[in-house]
């Protein structure tokens, strides 16, 4: 079958649910109830969508898993028991967000991709101006190497699609449905994402990006992506960018599952930066099998509030856990952030360096678990949190959880608060910098474990985000 | 222009306190001068004030760099005119490399509207970076590592004598460069002081030992008791001080024995 048959074929699964179950038109319903969350949401769009019926129970299942489930009584619950769920949407198709102009995007955004030096095709990506990111020639060649090393790289819905088999088999197998509140809600309503299959033995040189994937939709609201790298193999999958992602929804909610078999090795690396007004929840966690590594490299810079903490299951003997995270708290804006690691096997290892920069009234909360269960004998745990204030009225706070019942377990744990001292900056200012550039430059330096674990370009990017980020002073 | 600082009836308060209370002293190009003095006399006072540390409130006096009066800029100004201290204990900036810093001491040098392949300071920054640390005999590795991060006494003040070569400041203030400096270590440091500190620098060495002066040689010695110069005179004087001690210069004998 020609490719282009296969996709007229794919955009025509569904078209007939709308006379079966009664719909004069799928479309024309979700555009008379744009908002708000109930069955008959789920129903329409598990059909528009062409779904398998073991989709189909599995979210309505979700939907009321999520109906259910109290909301978190930690975090922040001023914000969160403020979301109104009715005036959320839930499912937006592209070509409805398409709809918005670049007139509409806020010129504080604009001006960032100014700084930033974004490409204008992806400033309207990235804006959600344009449902693609419009580098088909780039696109094409990495399609080309991918498709001959055997790796699947597409997006979630048409991973189901495609590759039911495969998806059925590893879908909520990480993250159930019933995890938490936001992932229920997201295995109600996701929509697009990632999903990504490494066949064993295979090493994917370059590292994937959601813009090279086909027909790439816009970041979701409630993506879901899931990751299985079979055994030997070797992937670094990049979400997001360093540009803000402008949304005019508040709530995001993605789910993202891992897993690395034996041998394996999966980096996924994130910088999230939403526009100020979004809530970001999202839930995210790797298994690692026997001598698998997985690191999570996790960067928070934009949203209003973000509760994130990736995890990583050491299931397998001699497995690896890393998780690099650093979070960027403006004034008015609260990073809950963290990381959990659970030991489950012997010889398993992992570390923890988290880093955190509250400015202003920023507040940036460290959340961390680390529990080694009694079999993982001979396991190593390094945790090291470290925050920087600046200015006086930033706060932060650290809450480690550590549950250590293995035997023969290192475990190494430090936590330091510090602020930029007068002597450092004058020690700078006396070899001609800035007092301003003299403290971005001390930023810069205490997020460079993260950094250096980034491509060049991304580096970069950050560098100047932060600098963007630094402006205006500090009190 | 030949370069000068020029101190004239400094008075310097700490927290309230006046530590120097009028110095008047001139440095030009090419000369070094001493400024010898026992624990709590005003020497790091001196320096800081000189440089600009916000915590040191000048209460009088006048600060002029090549004729300029300099007293009231923020330190960074003074730096990109030509006035360096090399610092008795330097501060660790982690996650900053040795040259990443001096990358962005050099670029703070270039017009901020020229580009930074249109500078030449900037495009031949590598290769200045490495002649200066072939020049002072310094690990390429300390280029990359974080800096004064974990480095030991001798690797911080080597690396102050590095930045120097690159600023080349008109006028260095190096504050107690030998504490804390074993005799070889003073040897490798003194050496790069004379390497880098030619006929187009004037130079202000503080130091409470004469030690150092076996190695850099002044042409001016001037003893500072109590915030205050009492007497100054030629390399001879740091030898008399090193024979009698700081009490044959009216300090009291128990401040004398503090060393």
């Amino acid at each position: 079958m020609a490719p282009d048959d296969a996709q007229a074929q794919v955009s025509r699964i569904g078209d007939d649910y709308a006379e079966r179950y009664g719909f004069h038109d799928p479309s024309e319903y979700l555009k008379n109830a744009p908002v708000g969350i109930s069955h008959a949401l789920v129903e329409s769009m598990t059909r528009v969508k062409g779904e398998p019926e073991w989709m189909r129970e599995l979210r309505h299942k979700a939907l009321d898993t999520f109906l259910a489930k109290p909301m978190p009584t930690w975090g922040n619950t001023g914000l969160l028991n403020a979301i109104d769920f009715d005036k959320i949407h839930y499912y937006v198709r592209p070509q409805d967000r398409e709809g918005r102009t670049w007139e509409e995007v806020p010129d504080d955004i604009k001006k960032t991709f100014d700084r930033l030096g974004i490409p204008e095709a992806e400033r309207k990506f990235l804006a959600g101006v344009s449902a693609q990111y419009e580098s088909e020639v780039v696109y094409h060649s990495i399609k080309e190497e991918l498709t001959k090393q055997g790796v699947i790289f597409m997006g979630m819905d048409q991973g189901l699609k495609e590759h039911e088999d495969i998806v059925r088999k590893y879908f909520g197998t990480v993250i159930p449905v019933a995890d938490n509140k936001f992932s229920a809600l997201n295995s109600a309503v996701w929509s697009g994402g990632s999903f990504i299959y490494v066949p064993k033995n295979t090493d994917v040189g370059i590292p994937l990006q959601a813009y090279f994937r086909i027909n790439a939709e816009n970041m979701g609201q409630f993506e879901r992506t899931l990751i299985i790298a079979d055994e030997g193999s070797r992937v670094h999958y990049i979400e997001g960018c360093t540009a803000p992602i402008y949304s005019s929804d508040s709530l995001h909610s993605a789910v993202v599952e891992l897993i690395a078999m034996p041998g394996a090795h999966i980096r996924y690396t994130t910088i999230q930066n939403w526009s100020h007004n979004v809530l970001n929840l999202v839930t995210k966690r790797a298994i690692a099998h026997e001598n698998a590594v997985v690191e999570w490299v996790d960067g928070n810079i934009g949203s209003k509030f973000t509760m994130k903490y990736p995890c990583v299951y050491l299931k397998g003997e001699g497995a690896r856990g890393e998780i690099l995270s650093i979070a960027f708290a403006g004034d008015g804006q609260h990073q809950d952030a963290g990381a959990k690691m659970y030991h489950l096997a012997p010889n398993t290892s992992s570390r923890i360096t988290s880093k955190s920069i509250s400015k202003d009234g920023g507040r940036a909360t460290y959340r961390g678990m680390v529990r080694v269960q009694p079999n993982a004998t001979g396991s190593k745990v390094s945790v090291e949190c470290d925050a920087l204030l600046l200015g006086t009225a930033a706060r932060s706070d650290t809450y480690p959880t550590m549950e250590v019942s293995g035997e023969a377990v290192k475990v190494e744990h430090e936590a330091r608060i510090s602020k930029i001292s007068e002597e450092q900056v004058f020690y700078l200012q006396s070899r001609g910098l800035s007092a301003d550039e003299a403290r971005l430059l001390i930023v810069n330096g205490f997020i460079e474990p993260f950094t250096k674990a980034l491509p060049m370009e991304f580096a970069v990017e950050l560098n100047r985000l932060i600098e963007l980020e630094m402006e205006g002073g500090v009190g | 222009m030949s370069s000068s600082l020029e101190i004239r009836n400094l008075r310097v308060a700490v927290a309230g306190k006046e530590i120097v209370q009028g110095i008047t002293l001139t440095i030009r190009a090419g000369e070094k001068h001493a400024l010898m003095g026992p624990n709590g006399s005003g020497k790091s006072t001196l320096s800081n004030a000189l440089m600009g540390h916000p915590a040191y409130t000048i209460l009088s006096g006048e600060i002029l760099l090549n004729g300029e009066d300099i007293a009231k800029m923020p330190a960074d100004e003074r730096s990109r005119k030509g006035l360096f201290l090399a610092f008795q204990y330097p501060v660790a900036i982690p996650g900053v490399s040795v040259a990443n810093f001096l990358r962005s001491a050099v670029k703070a040098r270039v017009p901020k509207n020229v580009k930074d392949g249109d500078s030449e300071a900037m495009r031949g920054f590598r290769k200045t970076l490495k002649a200066a640390m072939d020049e002072l005999s310094i690990d390429p590795a300390f280029a990359t590592r974080y800096l004064n991060d974990g480095f030991s006494g001798g690797e911080k003040k080597r690396i102050e004598i590095l930045q120097m070569a690159i600023l080349k400041p008109s006028i260095a203030i190096l504050d107690e460069t030998d504490s804390g400096l074993d005799i070889d270590a003073l040897r490798v440091v003194s050496d790069g002081i004379n390497r880098v500190c030619g006929p187009e620098t004037g130079v202000l060495l503080i130091t409470h030992y004469q030690r150092l002066l076996n190695y850099v040689k002044p042409d001016f010695v001037h003893v500072l008791i109590h915030g205050r110069i009492v007497r100054s005179g030629g390399p001879e004087l740091a030898l008399e001080l090193e024979a009698g001690g700081y009490e044959s210069f009216g300090l009291a004998p128990d401040r004398a024995a503090g060393g």
